[in-house]
């Protein structure tokens, strides 16, 4: 509120300033001049800047309050408590009397839907995608024209029917209307899905069709707009829609295949300015949405597929902190986006002018619901027969309640230009788009817990699963050649050989171009859990979980780390490593994963490391006499006590090592874990010592 | 469709299809593609499989071959393996990897994936012990690994002790410090591979199949 004061005020005071300033240079001439201003007003200057600013900033602070309030959070989904500030913010607005600003077009297309976007398509999980394309493509385009034309050639009939205000209805405009509102919204569906955790097959099923029947929409749009204003239809005309459909979708999607394959080719030779990785990623799937928006081509699969695409080359070059740039900056912005898309709608709704029809607007709202329904059903009906894994009345059921509309369809109907009928259509957009929100949106979660659907699996990233993984992908391939029949998975062997043969030599650079999949997600996994380690200062962070008191916990590491200090300083330490002994997170995070030479030679650590670990497992652990140069270290005397040296490989020092892996994931006893957490950040701190020792010694 | 079958099937395939479940139509499909691989002869022995061509790129080759080999794949399973195998073996161990049907009871499914889980465990276990050992383990691993070249054997090693090592983590919980960790039994395996749904995966497609694709 304080915000729109000091805008008005801002504005208000600009004219008075303006006036001011005439008056002022008139009397010039004459008069003396003016004192020097010590402290001026000019709000023009920075006014554009400033009031985006103020509404992102706005945006995050509602953002920020709801997760103070838990309670909200936990019944209602943000999207819809989002609009309801919009419609806030709006109203106070509206009385005021200023001009809001509303959604516009531009600023949706261009700037608010591709990060999110950008978002979705680069973390899009590919293995169940591409399972489940068939039946993704099915939903997406049969599913979006029948709604299209369900909902069209309905709203027509009950037009008519109805009479009065309706009558002016005509059968192209009802099309153009039915094509408008047929699309699943993928910034809803993500919004209210992401909150929910349901298993990742009904997942990609909903939002993979909400990414896909951009396609359809584009093509639908633009072909009942051109033929609303032509007024005529002819056979030509439909069957250059058809053809227009394939143009759109597998041009966008070439268009992005390109830059994706550019963004992976130039991603090759940065690895002497890392700085800047982030900004190829960035930049070139905008430029892909913006080529593919160039031609009126889907905009949408086109930065779908630059993602997808670039993805696994740019992962396999660009530096660990890249990395995590682009996920962080992809997820800001795209949250960033995702907020101002769902005020602003609020806003819009208040400010925009409305033509409200009761008929209209009730009889959208069902047919959609009806039309999404009956769609879904017939649809898995035919996919099953096809399908391994049957999709279940459950999952059906949540296929077709998930079909939120969303902001899209605001936009594309805020575009019609010279339509009479466009307050009409916008006021039952918005109708549809709140109760698709709202309603369903709210009670989808409710809903999901009494059908006791399946939820995502918490832990994924086990080793084992993915041998495993490969391991069945192999026996599938062979177990199709043995039978002669070239399947899916011998399609997807042959591909993958191809990638490995061919074009990863192109696109990455260095030896990582043939190393295997297993082993880049192997080491993914030992990094992502040695920083998780070294983070956290030990293996406190994991330990959280298990149900031991933590303050106890808490003061034995701190004891055992000062103590580790202690022995540190007294074994003749280099100068610069003193600085271990401040002990703040940050000193000691020094950067082992700066270059790529200390990432080797960690990586090396690592199977020193494990190779000691083997011991474990063949050899039964015996304790060992104890070397002489052995330091005894006296923990509280509830515990054993330990002993242990300053680190040869010998089997006990593989005990220590070894076990710690097993503590990480599950309950273990107290007083063993707690030699295993000291011993390890020494482990660690050795491994710190050894990388980053620029020092003469090395 | 029960009458019909009866009448169109031989009576060998009748046997077949109450053992495994395959439709006549889909032990017809299989018999001509065991008359292919084995040049019409009543057997199939390794040298046939190996013959295949499409098969030299996989890099667990030699496991699959194994498996067909193998009595514990049989319906009822049996210990040893064999030498060579007519088209009842063929057919049973193709039947590991039938698609589940839709309407299936919990108990059902349960022990649909405790077939396909105990054929893997299988093609792990080389030596018939009962549990899957550390070196049959890193054999699995290396294996997979053989296909890249500039992978050293170490690696292959860590990666084979650190799954592993998380094995015992999930099915042995807290070990004493004399404690080793022996092997991987079948019920280890099956919890480790609880969330895997290989019910859904472990699956081929026998409805399209043309028996008489060049392989050679």
């Amino acid at each position: 509120i304080l915000c729109i004061w000091v805008l008005y005020q801002g504005t208000q005071d600009n004219d008075t300033r303006a006036h001011g300033d005439e008056e002022h240079q008139q009397g010039n001439s004459t008069a003396h001049r003016k004192a020097f201003p010590v402290l001026s007003f000019n709000y023009e200057y920075v006014r554009k800047p400033f009031e985006i600013s103020l509404w992102i900033l706005l945006a995050l602070l509602m953002k920020l309050g709801f997760h103070v309030i838990p309670r909200v959070s936990h019944v209602v989904p943000e999207s819809c408590l989002l609009i309801f500030v919009g419609l806030l913010v709006g109203g106070v607005i509206k009385a005021i009397r200023q001009t809001a600003p509303v959604l516009d077009t531009d600023l949706f297309f261009l700037y608010l839907l591709p990060p999110i976007i950008l978002d979705a398509g680069y973390f899009l999980p590919i293995r169940p995608f591409t399972e489940n394309l068939g039946t993704i493509l099915v939903f997406a385009v049969v599913g979006t024209l029948w709604n299209a034309f369900f909902v069209g050639g309905a709203m027509y009939g009950v037009c008519q029917l109805e009479g009065g205000q309706l009558r002016g209805v005509d059968l192209l405009s009802c099309l153009l209307f039915g094509s408008i509102v047929s699309a699943v919204d993928p910034v809803a569906v993500l919004a209210v899905f992401e909150e929910i955790h349901i298993n990742e097959l009904l997942y990609i099923l909903v939002f993979g069709e909400s990414l896909l029947n951009d396609a359809v929409t584009v093509v639908l749009y633009h072909l009942f707009e051109e033929f609303s204003h032509a007024g005529v239809v002819t056979v030509a005309d439909a069957l250059l829609g058809g053809l227009c459909f394939f143009v759109v979708s597998c041009g966008g999607i070439l268009v992005g295949a390109i830059y994706g394959l550019l963004g992976a080719f130039t991603s090759r030779f940065t690895s002497h300015t890392r700085v800047i990785e982030p900004l190829f990623v960035f930049l070139y799937s905008y430029m892909a949405y913006l080529s593919a928006e160039v031609f009126h081509l889907s905009g949408i699969m086109s930065l779908i597929a630059c993602g997808v695409v670039m993805r696994p080359y740019v992962e396999a070059n660009i530096s660990h902190k890249s990395y995590t740039t682009v996920k962080y900056f992809l997820k800001m912005w795209s949250s960033v986006s995702e907020t101002l898309i769902f005020i602003f709608l609020g806003v819009s709704t208040v400010a925009g002018p409305h033509a409200w029809n009761w008929t209209f607007v009730i009889v959208t709202v069902v047919l959609c619901l009806v039309s999404r329904v009956l769609g879904v059903v017939g649809l898995t009906f035919v996919i099953n027969k096809f399908r391994i894994v049957k999709l279940t009345k459950k999952d059906q059921f949540i296929v077709a309640y998930g079909g939120l509309r969303g902001a899209i369809a605001f936009s594309l109907g805020f575009l019609l230009t010279g339509n009479k009928m466009k307050d009409l259509f916008l006021t039952a957009i918005i109708t549809l788009i709140f109760f698709t929100v709202f309603v369903q949106g709210m009670t989808i979660r409710p809903l999901v817990e009494l059908l006791e659907v399946k939820k995502k699996r918490e832990c994924d990233g086990s080793i084992n699963e993915e041998i495993h993984t490969q391991f069945l992908d192999h026996l599938l391939v062979g177990i199709e050649d043995i039978c002669g029949h070239y399947g899916h998975h011998h399609w997807k062997d042959k591909l993958s050989r191809f990638n490995k043969a061919y074009v990863k030599k192109w696109l990455i650079a260095g030896d990582r171009s043939t190393e295997p999949q297993l082993l880049s997600f192997y080491n993914k996994m030992e990094m992502k859990q040695a920083m998780m380690m070294v983070e956290s200062g030990g293996v406190f962070g994991q330990n959280e979980r298990k149900n031991t008191p933590p303050s106890r916990r808490k003061t034995v590491i701190s004891k055992s780390r000062e103590m580790e200090v202690r022995k540190m300083l007294h074994s003749n330490m280099q100068k610069n490593r003193q600085r271990l002994r401040s002990y703040s997170r940050h000193d000691l995070m020094m950067d082992p994963f700066e270059d790529d030479v200390s990432e080797v030679r960690f990586r090396k650590q690592r199977v020193e490391m494990e190779r000691r670990m083997s011991h474990y497992l063949t050899v039964p652990a015996k304790r060992p006499e104890p070397p002489p140069s052995v330091r005894r270290v006296a923990f509280e005397p509830a515990h054993r006590v330990y002993t242990y040296d300053d680190g040869e490989g010998t089997p006990v020092e593989a005990r220590r090592n070894a076990s710690n892996p097993v503590s990480l994931l599950n309950e273990s006893g107290r007083g063993f874990q707690e030699e295993e957490e000291e011993e390890k950040e020494e482990e660690q701190f050795k491994a710190l010592r050894r990388l980053s020792d620029p020092g003469p010694k090395s | 469709m029960g009458i019909w079958q009866s009448l169109s099937g031989p009576p060998e395939y009748r046997q077949l299809a109450e053992k495994t479940g395959f439709t006549y139509e889909q032990i017809g499909v299989l018999h001509n593609r065991f008359k292919h691989l084995s040049h019409n002869e009543d057997t199939l022995r390794r040298e046939h499989f190996y013959a295949i061509h499409d098969l030299a790129w996989n890099p667990i080759r030699a496991q699959i071959i194994e498996a067909f080999f193998d009595r514990r794949n049989l319906i009822p399973p049996e210990e040893g393996s064999l030498e060579e195998i007519h088209l009842e073996e063929f057919v049973v161990v193709m039947s590991h990897f039938k698609p589940p049907s839709l309407s299936m009871t919990d108990e059902e499914r349960d022990s649909v994936r405790r077939e396909k889980l105990r054929f893997l465990f299988n093609m792990h276990d080389s030596d018939n012990d009962g549990t899957i050992t550390l070196a049959e383990y890193r054999h699995v691993v290396e294996e997979l690994l053989s296909r890249s070249v500039h992978i050293s054997k170490e690696m292959a090693v860590s990666i084979a002790d650190a799954a592993m090592l998380e094995v015992a983590g999930i099915t042995m919980g807290h070990m004493e410090p004399d404690e080793f960790y022996e092997g991987i039994t079948f019920e280890h395996f099956l919890k480790l591979l609880n969330s895997f749904e290989i019910e859904a995966k472990m699956n081929v497609r026998f409805l399209n199949m043309n028996p008489s694709t060049v392989c050679y």
